[in-house]
């Protein structure tokens, strides 16, 4: 008995008479003795509630969080405040505890906040039609284009060097089992190569996926890009950012046929990179197409308003090999986050919000400009996060700087170099609610230290910054 | 039958777009302290948004109370027995919860520098060694989202694993027993499904799977125990016949927590499993989400593993760092990542305290405690004479979970196996999963984990059968049944026809 099992010595008893059996071992019997394990699991044995918070809580004290230092990370993630109402509604049990809602006469709750997500959804990014979540961003980007495959027979997929580089790499591990190839377009002072893009097009290509705002924190032209691809009856997939969906304009009032995007801002946790979840949204033609839960509003019996798990047929559990996509979870407590968080921010809010990252993002990139030796990588439109090149050569020193920077407790961004070479000392920075004109000047000053001592190549901090 | 109706009926359902007023708000933004610039000369017009989004406007008492209202409409572990099959609804420890919440988790930023990110790499570390040991095989990835992420990882695997020794292969064997995400896989993957039968035992049929395997196989995908909650006693002769015509063996750990401690996936003779973090080590469902499907596999296949793969460094490294944890991206023969940055951590938080709680010797108590309930609850359903009308699919001693047959009942009584679920949301059990596997006709498919207690098990074998009773002498009222929840049966297929997939605004 463990303090999660409730077996007593009299209990047992009981319980093996009734079933027939002298023993736990007979109910085991079935399994073979050559892959039946007499010797324990080589695992430490268990412990208290008290001494695994203890251990846990260590191994937390040594992560440095976006507590302990000033953080300009950005690149996907984001630290935005999550509202305390948040933590209260993902910790009830009700929320919290169920499974998938199979059973929907018990199951109104979660159905109602999946109703009210996919319309959250709908109206930030300007779609028709929006499933009840996928696993996250980049996955998700890699599902609109298995949607792609299914909706034409054409092998090719365009993709810009701009879309975030894990969503490249995911979209080509699928492309292996999609048994398709992608063309990656490069970028031009910031911005997809709209040449290049309209080169690479043809009437081969299945989709084409760019992101706004770009890697790079650029904002796109999508107009041209999407103009483009429906030349030659491509789809268009465009991963959004949601918190630029207050300033930019709606990518379905642009008429791209997928949206997918990283829900992660939207209320979730950093979590150091996950859960959180992706959402996909898409024009009404390919609902069908999509994958993932849906649900649907209908009524009972009775008349009653009520919600549903719908459009099941496109679902593994039901089509099986013929399924459009395999994925049986949505992200649904990520979701839940998603919603309130919408919510909360509000109509207004979410415009408010997305200018004080316009200005403050301004702000930070013209401060960051005046460092001796940093320069801009680009100076297209931002909104939220800006790429710079430090002057110091190549990513070990970026490095360098970046643990100098750590010393005084500042973290100052993204090394591009990691995903872009042709960046080589590039730094990606990232602007949140949270970062005050403060926090701001504090960069620039500790920034323009580290940079200058690179410079002149005094040692740098040993070790590259071990946790406090 | 009729029923008044109740409070919870009576508070029809409202979303909270059609909630609040114009100009209500429960977000202020923190005050601009930079200087104010024209929002033109910062953004084009052109590039700017017309139309907002109608995004709800409520206050923070109103966004409250609306989400624990309709929070009061779902139907919880917390609150009732959840004997759902395949799904392993056992208690979710609040230990976890706190734990995962400390800020030091819950706020690390997945692109920290790997040497300020020690104490999550170190756990990711010690989480990858004890999922090897519980699986039998030497290597993880963590990376995987869920569990059909995991299959889709486990099958891109295989296929690389093929191709890199020039070994063009089409097919994948599964079971007809098989979960629905195992051919979707297969399809996602670029192979063709090829179904091997049961024999009459409930266990693979050999003679079909020695007809089928051959050189064009790329993988066999197998549950065991499957899911008729049977432990294939031939599996060592499965793996054999696979791996004797090149193929690959791949474990759908859906039902693993049959056999923690007791028998090992790699034991077996399966070379690739998945975990479902969310099934065996009790991450909370959280209504569909989020889960997490880590996958182990054998010495020949973890060069291909996506990356980036955890390492640990012995000692001090050249370059003069001292961190022992690191990410590695140099894995040239990977097939790529699968999502973004390390994976679902939250869930890995979890799933680790969970093992350091129960260590060796609680996890193989958790499994021998879920096949204990589960032939324990068999039995009791059989001296109440249930089994008469439900009787097992297979009639053998059954590992974490059973399936029964409602045909007999469906016959004899008139009512469905739908109708037996539905009738048992009155008694306020959720009932367990239905019509799966596929090949058991009006199935019943039960899994009481081992969280629950004797007494509870008695309690809902007493309501099953009270309900055949009640049918017996009115079978309308598990045909209209349920008549206590919040809403009553729903049009499932008016909803289909005529999708309604957002509030209108």
């Amino acid at each position: 008995m463990t303090r999660y099992t409730a077996v007593t010595d009299a209990d047992l008893s009981a319980m093996l008479e009734a079933i027939g059996v002298a023993s736990v071992g007979e109910l085991f019997a079935g399994i073979p003795a050559a892959v039946r394990r007499t010797a324990p699991l080589d695992l430490p044995e268990g412990l208290g509630e008290a001494e695994v918070y203890a251990e846990l809580r260590e191994l937390a004290a040594r992560n440095t969080s976006v507590e302990d230092e000033v953080s300009f990370l950005g690149a996907g993630m984001y630290d935005h405040y999550v509202p305390a109402v948040i933590d209260m509604l993902m910790g009830r049990s009700e929320f919290l505890t169920p499974y998938t809602p199979y059973q929907p006469e018990i199951s109104q709750g979660g159905l109602q906040v999946m109703f009210e997500y996919q319309t959250a959804i709908c109206e930030l990014t300007g779609m028709d039609v929006s499933n009840a979540s996928v696993y996250e961003g980049p996955s998700a980007l890699a599902a609109a284009a298995y949607l792609a495959k299914l909706s034409n027979s054409r092998k090719r997929f365009v993709i810009s060097r701009g879309v975030h580089p894990h969503a490249r790499e995911t979209l080509a591990t699928l492309c292996a089992g999609y048994e398709m190839s992608v063309t990656e377009v490069p970028l031009a002072d910031g911005v997809t190569d709209l040449a290049a893009w309209s080169e690479a097009i043809d009437d081969d290509v299945s989709a084409v996926f760019f992101a706004q705002p770009n890697y790079l924190g650029a904002v796109e032209d999508p107009a041209p890009l999407i103009a483009a691809a429906r030349e030659h009856g491509a789809l268009v997939v465009s991963s959004a950012d949601p918190l630029t969906l207050g300033i930019l304009e709606a990518p379905g009032s642009l008429g791209v046929d997928v949206c997918v995007g990283e829900g992660q801002t939207l209320g979730n946790r950093l979590d150091f990179g996950g859960p959180s979840f992706g959402f996909f949204a898409a024009r009404d033609e390919h609902v069908r197409r999509m994958p993932g839960r849906i649900v649907g509003e209908t009524v009972d019996v009775d008349g009653r308003r009520g919600f549903v798990l719908t459009l099941q047929t496109r679902e593994q559990h039901i089509r099986r090999e013929k399924a459009t996509s395999n994925i049986c979870t949505a992200q649904a407590l990520n979701a839940l986050a998603g919603v309130v968080y919408l919510s909360w921010l509000g109509r207004r809010g979410l415009v408010e919000l997305g200018e004080l990252l316009v200005q403050r993002t301004a702000y930070a990139r013209d401060v960051l400009a005046a460092v001796d030796g940093v320069s801009v990588i680009h100076d297209q439109p931002v909104i939220r996060e800006f790429a710079v090149s430090l002057g110091v050569g190549d990513l070990a020193a970026v490095r360098r700087v970046i643990a100098r920077c750590g010393a005084e407790h500042v973290n100052p961004g993204h090394p591009l170099a990691i995903d872009y070479e042709e960046y080589p000392d590039g730094l990606l920075v990232a602007i949140t609610e949270q970062r005050s004109r403060a926090d701001i000047d504090l960069l620039g000053d500790v920034l323009g230290r580290a940079v200058a001592a690179e410079r002149s190549g005094a040692p740098a901090p040993h070790g590259g910054g071990e946790a406090r | 039958m009729t029923a008044p109706e109740t409070a919870m009926q009576r508070d029809r359902a409202v979303t909270i777009f059609e909630k609040g007023q114009a100009g209500r708000r429960a977000f202020f933004p923190p005050p601009l302290d930079v200087p104010q610039r024209p929002l033109d000369e910062l953004i084009p017009p052109r590039l700017r948004r017309r139309e907002p989004a109608r995004l709800p406007e409520v206050s923070e008492p109103e966004l409250v109370r609306h989400y624990v209202r309709i929070s009061r409409r779902n139907f919880d572990l917390d609150t009732g027995f959840y004997p759902l099959g395949s799904c392993t609804m056992k208690h979710n420890p609040r230990l976890h919860e706190r734990v995962a919440g400390l800020a030091g988790h819950a706020r690390l930023h997945p692109l920290q520098e790997p040497g300020r990110a020690q104490g999550a790499l170190e756990l990711m570390w010690n989480l990858e060694r004890a999922l090897a040991e519980v699986a039998g095989l030497p290597y993880v990835s963590l990376q995987p989202s869920a569990g059909s992420h995991g299959e889709l990882a486990g099958v891109l695997l295989t296929r690389a694993y093929h191709e890199d020794r020039g070994d063009q292969r089409r097919t994948v064997l599964t079971p007809d027993t098989a979960h629905g995400t195992n051919p979707a896989t297969v399809t996602m993957a670029g192979y063709d499904v090829v179904k091997v039968g049961t024999n009459a035992d409930g266990g693979v049929d050999l003679d079909d799977l020695r007809a089928k395997a051959d050189e064009h196989t790329a993988c066999l995908m197998l549950t065991n125990p499957n899911t008729l909650g049977l432990f294939d006693p031939n599996i060592a002769e499965i793996a054999r016949i696979v791996h004797d015509v090149g193929a690959t063996t791949y474990y759908d750990g859906a039902n693993l927590n049959a056999v923690m401690g007791i028998s090992r996936p790699g034991d077996m003779g399966f070379d690739i499993v998945h975990f479902n973090l969310h099934k065996s080590f009790t991450q909370p469902h959280g209504g569909g989400g989020p889960g997490a499907g880590p996958i182990a596999v054998a010495e020949h296949i973890a060069p291909y593993l996506p990356r980036p793969v955890i390492v640990r460094h012995g000692g001090e490294r050249s370059n003069g760092s001292t961190r022992e944890f690191d990410l590695d991206y140099d894995r040239p023969k990977s097939i790529g990542r699968l999502r973004g940055f390390q994976g679902n951590y939250g869930c890995f938080v979890r799933a680790y305290a969970y093992i350091r709680s129960l260590g060796a010797s609680g996890l193989r108590d958790a499994s021998e405690v879920a096949v204990l309930n589960a032939n324990y609850l068999l039995a009791r359903l059989r001296q109440l004479g249930v089994c008469e009308l439900l009787p097992p699919a297979y009639d053998r001693l059954c590992m974490h979970e059973f399936a029964l047959t409602g045909a007999p009942m469906k016959s004899e009584l008139g009512i469905r196996t739908l109708d037996l679920a539905k009738r048992l949301l009155d008694h306020g059990y959720h009932p367990p999963t239905v019509y799966f596997p596929l090949l058991v006709e009006e199935a019943l498919l039960i899994e009481p984990t081992e969280t629950e207690t004797r007494e509870t098990l008695d309690a809902f074998a007493e309501a099953v059968a009270a309900i055949l009773g009640e049918a017996r002498e009115d079978p309308e009222i598990a045909r209209g049944a349920p008549y206590t929840t919040p809403v009553r049966r729903l049009d499932e297929a008016g909803a289909a026809k005529k999708p309604l997939l957002r509030q209108a605004l």
